[in-house]
């Protein structure tokens, strides 16, 4: 009934750290259906942005909407794909029960994965060419595989909108392009996509969409139109820094919740 | 810091343990064993089972604090609970296992309460804040303690077992407590074991996955408490954390999957219970605490020495044994180039051929050859001085030749090194290289008969002779 909503719609959306905001007032409207690149330089908050939609981090004022219905409602329409080094490499797991995890979520509380789910974590694991890994503990793996098990993970979720921070970041070029096909595959289905991406030129060529973002939301729009070298300059140019003074001064003060 | 309190602890403890150490002596520890065993005395039961099944909780907890990195805070909890162990004595007078429960569990949780106040209003880290938690309570702890051994009631009351802990001193309300405990830690962990381990990896993730996050960590903490709290009777205050993470971490060692991990360490717990109350009866009743955390760390050493995948002796013996194979192997090698040398017309090569070649004694060259012949790779004749391929040591000879010839080929076509590079890389690389790679590096050279050096590389014919090729 909600086919036709915005895959993820944000109105006013500021987020703080320890009460020093590092987003500020965005504002966002995302079809359905397309590849979106997230830019921006270190720190402008892409990673903070990501969380906050997904309800990991709280968030000061604003919403955020997925598929027209409060993120409660929608949790199991929404992938993820965290950063590599979000988690200890070491963890007595195997490259399968760790794509087993993406199953868990549509399990609910107490259920075991059963057959399906293996079978769906399989093939999951066949897209990415994981499947020969599946049984090595993870620690055993270089880090564009690492990459890739979370990529396998998060197809697992068979979700329809899809958050990803960084995933060619220690990737080669053979397995990022393997990645992009995925992408485009997913999008052909119908899928959103958010993408965390550091690498300009290659961006411009991805995404069917970009967002620019440094604190607040520079510009968002379809690539050829957002990506000028006017709008990358304010994005990645030194002339916000005013904003992270305000954030001080905010912090100082304890304006925010 | 800690060090200073455990002397303090001692301190307190000495009066009451130096008569029985002076009973030492007097025991029969043949006779002691053989009670203990019997399971006679009712209070034997209760310390071995209250053993038994504190090694499995603690084991169980152990686990997920190993893997969720919480180590210290096993440590700083289990000596925040002594001012509630205290205070609990002193609201029921006696030893009542349910008022000490109660007291502890408190005690625990605020101190946890503190230490996340701390770190949400501070810039101190978790790390600091654990430190400074532990030390104010255990100090609370610790005079509380001193002023209930003052009271008139206090000598005989016991309270001084909670700090290094005395199986022997576990009551059937003890065994009940853990009982429950033990069931409700294993219940827990089978039920949810999916949400455990999830949010254990990846808390980011399990949380965009709608798992409750901050309620699984909470249960855990809550269960860790209890475990704690009812363990302290028999390990005591200041080594109850060994019992949790050194299980644990031995099981770590030995698998890299968490189910594996959980079972081994729930064992290896249950094993360093009973070794330590044992051992405690043995002598007498000494304190338990200590020797169930060395017969844990017993099971640490053993898994660190000989674990079957990461144990140090097994990958000693590995590398000693690969060293040993390739010292042979390379004997062979160098005696297929002295018969390669004279086109393979004499089948005999002499010790004196064989010493020349690879530029060693005499001596050398006849231990080589002993090495050899006791794997079966070669027949020595006329004393010892002659040596003679068995068909197994010529099949060897011609695939490590092989080996390195191609991969020598390899290098000079494929990768374009230098015919004078590769020798040395080859020497290392022919005694490691499989017969897939092998076969694939021939394919990808159209099945050259030359090495760089324009020598012949021994073909499969040789190694795998269909018809009766030459051999020794
Ligand atoms: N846990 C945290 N506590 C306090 N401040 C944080 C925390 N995480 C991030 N920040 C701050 O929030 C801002 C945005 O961080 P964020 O991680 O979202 O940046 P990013 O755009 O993802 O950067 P990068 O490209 O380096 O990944 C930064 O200024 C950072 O210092
Ligand atoms: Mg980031």
């Amino acid at each position: 009934m909600h086919d036709t909503a915005p895959a993820l719609e944000l109105h006013d959306l500021t987020v703080a750290y320890h009460k020093k905001p590092v987003l500020w007032g965005i504002d966002l409207e995302v079809p359905q259906g397309k590849l979106i690149g997230i830019v921006g330089p270190n720190g402008a908050g892409k990673s903070t942005l990501i969380k906050a939609v997904m309800g990991l981090l709280p968030i000061s004022s604003g919403w955020v909407k997925v598929f027209g219905q409060p993120l409660k409602k929608s949790l199991q329409r929404i992938g993820y794909v965290p950063q590599r080094e979000s988690v200890d490499w070491d963890f007595p797991v195997s490259v399968m029960d760790v794509v087993l995890m993406g199953r868990y979520g549509r399990l609910g509380l107490i259920k075991r994965p059963t057959k399906e789910d293996r079978e769906v974590a399989r093939a999951c694991l066949e897209k990415v060419h994981m499947l020969p890994y599946a049984n090595r503990q993870i620690s055993n793996l270089s880090g564009g595989q690492q990459q890739r098990v979370f990529l396998a993970r998060a197809l697992a979720q068979e979700s329809d909108l899809y958050f990803m921070d960084e995933p060619f970041s220690g990737v080669d070029a053979a397995t990022e392009s393997a990645i992009i096909t995925l992408l485009h595959e997913l999008r052909e289905r119908g899928k959103t996509m958010l993408v965390v991406h550091h690498d300009l030129p290659t961006a411009r060529e991805y995404f069917d969409m970009l967002i620019l973002l440094n604190m607040r939301l520079v510009a968002f729009g379809p690539t050829s139109e957002v990506f000028t070298n006017e709008l990358l300059q304010t994005t990645y140019g030194g002339r916000l820094t005013i904003l992270s003074d305000v954030a001080e001064a905010v912090k100082e003060q304890r304006i925010l919740r | 810091m800690t060090t200073g309190a455990i002397a303090l602890c001692l301190v307190i403890s000495t009066s009451a343990e130096a008569a029985k150490v002076s009973d030492l002596t007097s025991t029969n520890i043949g006779e002691q064993a053989l009670r203990f065993f019997s399971l006679q005395d009712p209070s034997l039961r209760f310390a071995l089972v209250g053993s038994i099944l504190l090694g499995i909780t603690c084991g169980l907890l152990g686990s997920f604090i190993v893997v969720r990195k919480m180590a210290l805070v096993g440590d700083a909890l289990s000596h925040a609970v002594l001012p509630g162990v205290a205070l609990g004595f002193l609201w029921g007078q006696t030893k009542d296992p349910f008022a000490i429960f109660v007291g502890a569990t408190i005690a625990g949780l605020i101190g946890t309460t503190v230490v996340s106040l701390i770190k949400q209003t501070t810039r101190l880290k978790e790390d600091a804040a654990l430190g400074l938690v532990l030390a104010s309570f255990f100090a609370v702890g610790i005079c509380l303690v001193t002023m209930i051994q003052r009271l008139p009631t206090g000598n005989k009351s016991g309270i001084d077992k909670f700090l290094f802990g005395q199986a022997a001193a576990i009551s059937a309300g003890d065994v009940r407590l853990m009982a429950f405990v033990t069931l409700l830690s294993i219940a827990t962990i089978t039920v949810f074991y999916k949400e455990c381990l999830v949010t254990s990896f990846d808390v980011g993730f399990a949380r965009a996955a709608g798992f409750p996050t901050q309620l699984i960590h909470h249960s855990i903490m809550l269960l860790l408490a209890f475990t704690i709290v009812v363990a302290l009777q028999a390990v005591g205050v200041v080594l109850v954390s060994a019992m949790l993470i050194t299980p644990a971490a031995a099981a770590y060692l030995l698998t890299d999957r968490m189910h594996r991990m959980l079972l081994l360490a729930a064992l290896f717990g249950m094993i360093a219970g009973v070794l330590g109350a044992f051992l405690s009866f043995l002598g007498n009743n000494l304190p338990t605490g200590p020797f169930m955390v060395l017969g844990a760390s017993a099971v640490f050493v053993c898994a660190f020495l000989f674990g079957p995948k990461h144990g140090v002796v097994v990958r000693w013996w590995k590398r000693r044994s690969r060293s040993g194979r390739i010292r042979r192997e390379n004997a062979l090698k160098s005696i297929y180039r002295v018969l390669e040398e004279r086109d393979f017309r004499d089948e005999g090569v002499a010790l004196r051929e064989l010493a020349q070649l690879r530029r060693e004694s005499i001596e050398e060259a006849r231990a080589e050859s002993v090495d050899l012949s006791r794997h079966g790779l070669v027949s020595t004749h006329e004393e010892g001085n002659v040596l003679f391929f068995t068909p197994k040591g010529w099949q060897r000879a011609c695939e490590i030749v092989r080996n390195h010839r191609l991969w020598e080929l390899y290098l000079t076509n494929a990768v374009q090194y230098a015919p004078d590079h590769v020798h040395e890389d080859a020497d290392v690389i022919e005694h490691v290289i499989g017969t897939e790679t092998v076969r694939e590096i021939e394919r990808r050279l159209q099945f050259a008969k030359r090495d760089p050096h324009g020598r012949l590389i021994p073909g499969l014919e040789d190694i795998y002779p269909s018809t009766a090729g030459r051999r020794a």
